[in-house]
């Protein structure tokens, strides 16, 4: 099976400067957890793909469980403290971006549906988006399209066609296990989120400030 | 610099007594500690605005015009009085009354409010936030500054030929601070007219707030009021206080961890590291209080929240008399200090110096429109050149 062409709309690749910084956001609860292992695996596979396109990458991984209570404070006092303050800046501010959750109760968990619920929802629009879920068995694997994609389509992100799901099976399925193992689902979908990354930087977050109308502008229609 | 006290007026459960106060209790406490503040020497109280329960300052010109008659020194003021939802027309006149009756010892401050379902209750649409403080302010303003006023908006019937009575006293409208924790927009209004901002940072970030009063002061300049220096500044602040730091915090624990909006959340200690609430000492609170002149400049007006999270009245007249007898003697001498020049005002301005300011730009307006005549008996008022009022010429002199 090949990778779809990605349409030219989107640029040659290089195009732009060449350092990216990628972020992985990984919600699982345990240490290890599968779903980091996940995420690692993901990573690797776009910096490889970014790497053979000329980029440098740079990798910020955010453990959710690492900064679960302050979540909860942010959500509580409406603004991010320490470590926290951190990762909303690592992923804001990446070029690309990784999140993978288990699925808990048919869903995401309620500690990844909490972080992006902290996440100013503008910070995200139009980057690139690779999503990845965890669970017991293949038979919660279409929460990704139910749940977590239409989450990052909300918040105007550009979900790569790919997501992987790993279930437990998986990491002792062959390779080219129906032509679709694990790993080739990992390249494929690592695939589409360099090509995307490749061509676009990160802005960085709009100013507030300069973003502000003059008070003509305000009082405008008035 | 100022000093003084402002409350949100939330009727909360004492956690370590089980006490709830009623409205009436809740209302009546209010009272005794503005009137204590107004003994123990602070220079400014100020009452919320709120249309829902847990909280009782609905209305904000019935409690301070009785504080007004009640009171001797202290400026009463509001935090914040609601410019999106209320009619800018009942603004004008019982501010103005309130002016009036309170001699000019009284401003206020413009605020949005953030509860949602007061927008729709009181007919507005609480996405239009931004437009309606902003005409319903443009409409206020010319009711006090002009005498007859035709106007036509996006947001109320249009007035022909109204004038909005009592005419502000000695014809120079009341001193108007903008509040806004999060909307450069507000701060961009209050930089356009000139007037006060005020950026209630007790629940944020120090860095936030220096970022909003930093562009309050580019704008405030950019309009042509004066330096940026010189624009005028407030900031909100909390504090709890004991002689020795560890009873404040053993004491003020169980209301900050049951406390609306905080409570349940982060920790004391990560609390009182990340926001201006200091628990402590009155030597702790004077070190971390004359520390905010160094993050946004030096400023006219430090408020505290003192009277909230279920604490009972004897602390909040206990922790009013420890603030006006041992921080604020100590902070007004360092931020005095620190002040960097003779023309970067001192205070926010009095009504005599708006007075005086006005009279020199030749703007003071009548006191009233009566020497205009009656449309419907088409005599003329007699005695319609009202003098300055006493209090005016009397602080005038001082």
């Amino acid at each position: 099976m090949t990778t779809p062409e990605i349409p030219d709309t989107l640029g040659a690749p290089g195009a732009t400067g060449t350092r990216r910084t990628l972020a992985v956001v990984s919600a699982g609860l345990s240490q290890p957890s599968s779903t980091r292992l996940l995420a690692d695996r993901l990573a690797d596979a776009t910096v490889r793909e970014l790497e053979d396109l000329g980029h440098e990458v740079r990798v910020e991984t955010v453990e959710l469980r690492d900064v679960a209570h302050a979540v909860v404070d942010a959500m509580l006092t409406r603004f991010p403290t320490g470590d926290l303050a951190r990762a909303l800046e690592d992923v804001t501010g990446a070029d690309g971006l990784i999140a993978v959750s288990p699925v808990f109760t048919t869903s995401y968990s309620g500690l990844f549906k909490s972080f992006w619920d902290v996440v100013d929802p503008d910070a995200l629009t139009g980057m690139p988006v690779l999503l990845g879920a965890t669970g017991g068995t293949a038979r919660h694997s279409l929460a990704l399209e139910y749940a977590m994609r239409p989450l990052f389509t909300y918040l105007r992100a550009d979900v790569v066609p790919t997501s992987v799901f790993a279930a437990t099976d998986d990491w002792a399925a062959s390779a080219d296990d129906q032509g679709a193992g694990l790993p080739r689902r990992i390249a494929r979908a690592g695939r589409e989120l360099a090509r995307r990354v490749s061509v676009r930087e990160n802005d960085g977050p709009a100013d507030p400030f300069a973003a502000t109308p003059s008070f003509t502008e305000l009082l405008g229609g008035n | 610099m100022q000093f003084g006290i402002f409350s949100v007026s939330d009727v909360t459960t004492d956690p370590t007594t089980g006490h709830t106060p009623d409205d009436t209790e809740r209302v009546r406490n209010m009272l005794t500690i503005a009137r204590h503040a107004d003994e123990a020497g602070l220079d400014v109280f100020a009452t919320g605005e709120h249309h829902n329960p847990p909280f009782v300052a609905s209305s904000p010109t019935t409690m301070l015009g009785y504080l007004a008659g009640v009171t001797k020194h202290i400026t009463l003021s509001t935090a914040t009085t609601l410019i999106t939802t209320n009619d800018p027309v009942r603004l004008a006149e019982e501010y103005a009354m309130l002016q009036v009756i309170s001699d000019g010892r009284m401003d206020l401050m413009m605020g949005r409010g953030n509860t949602g379902p007061v927008y729709p209750w009181f007919g507005k649409d609480i996405r239009e936030g931004i437009p309606l403080a902003i005409e319903n302010y443009a409409l206020l303003r010319r009711l006090w500054t002009e005498d007859v006023v035709d106007w036509e908006g996006k947001f109320r019937t249009p007035l022909q030929g109204f004038t909005s009575t009592p005419r502000p006293l000695d014809g120079v409208p009341p001193f108007v601070w903008h509040g806004s924790i999060r909307s450069p927009e507000i701060a961009e209004q209050a930089a356009f007219y000139g007037d006060g901002f005020l950026h209630n940072n007790i629940f944020w970030p120090m860095h936030h707030t220096r970022q909003m009063v930093r562009f309050y002061r580019q704008r405030f300049e950019h309009y042509g009021h004066g330096r940026a220096d010189q624009a005028i500044v407030g900031l909100g602040g909390q504090a709890f206080m004991r002689k020795r730091s560890q009873d404040a915090w053993n004491e003020f624990r169980p209301y900050f961890d049951n406390a609306p909006v905080y409570g349940h959340g982060p920790s004391m200690e990560d609390f009182t590291q990340q926001t201006p609430l200091t628990v402590g000492s009155p030597q702790q609170v004077i070190d971390r209080y004359a520390s905010f002149v160094e993050e946004v400049g030096y400023y006219q007006r430090q408020l505290f929240l003192v009277d909230h999270a279920g604490l009972p009245l004897k602390t909040v007249l206990e922790q009013i008399d420890l603030l006006a007898g041992e921080v604020v003697p100590e902070l007004r001498r360092i931020a005095e200090a620190k002040r960097p020049a003779d023309d970067v005002p001192a205070n926010p301005p009095s009504h005599a110096e708006r007075v005086a300011a006005a009279a020199a730009a030749g703007e003071a307006g009548a006191t009233h429109v009566g020497d205009t005549a009656d449309p419907y008996t088409g005599t003329v008022a007699e005695g319609t050149q009202q003098p300055a009022s006493q209090h005016t010429q009397q602080e005038a002199r001082a």
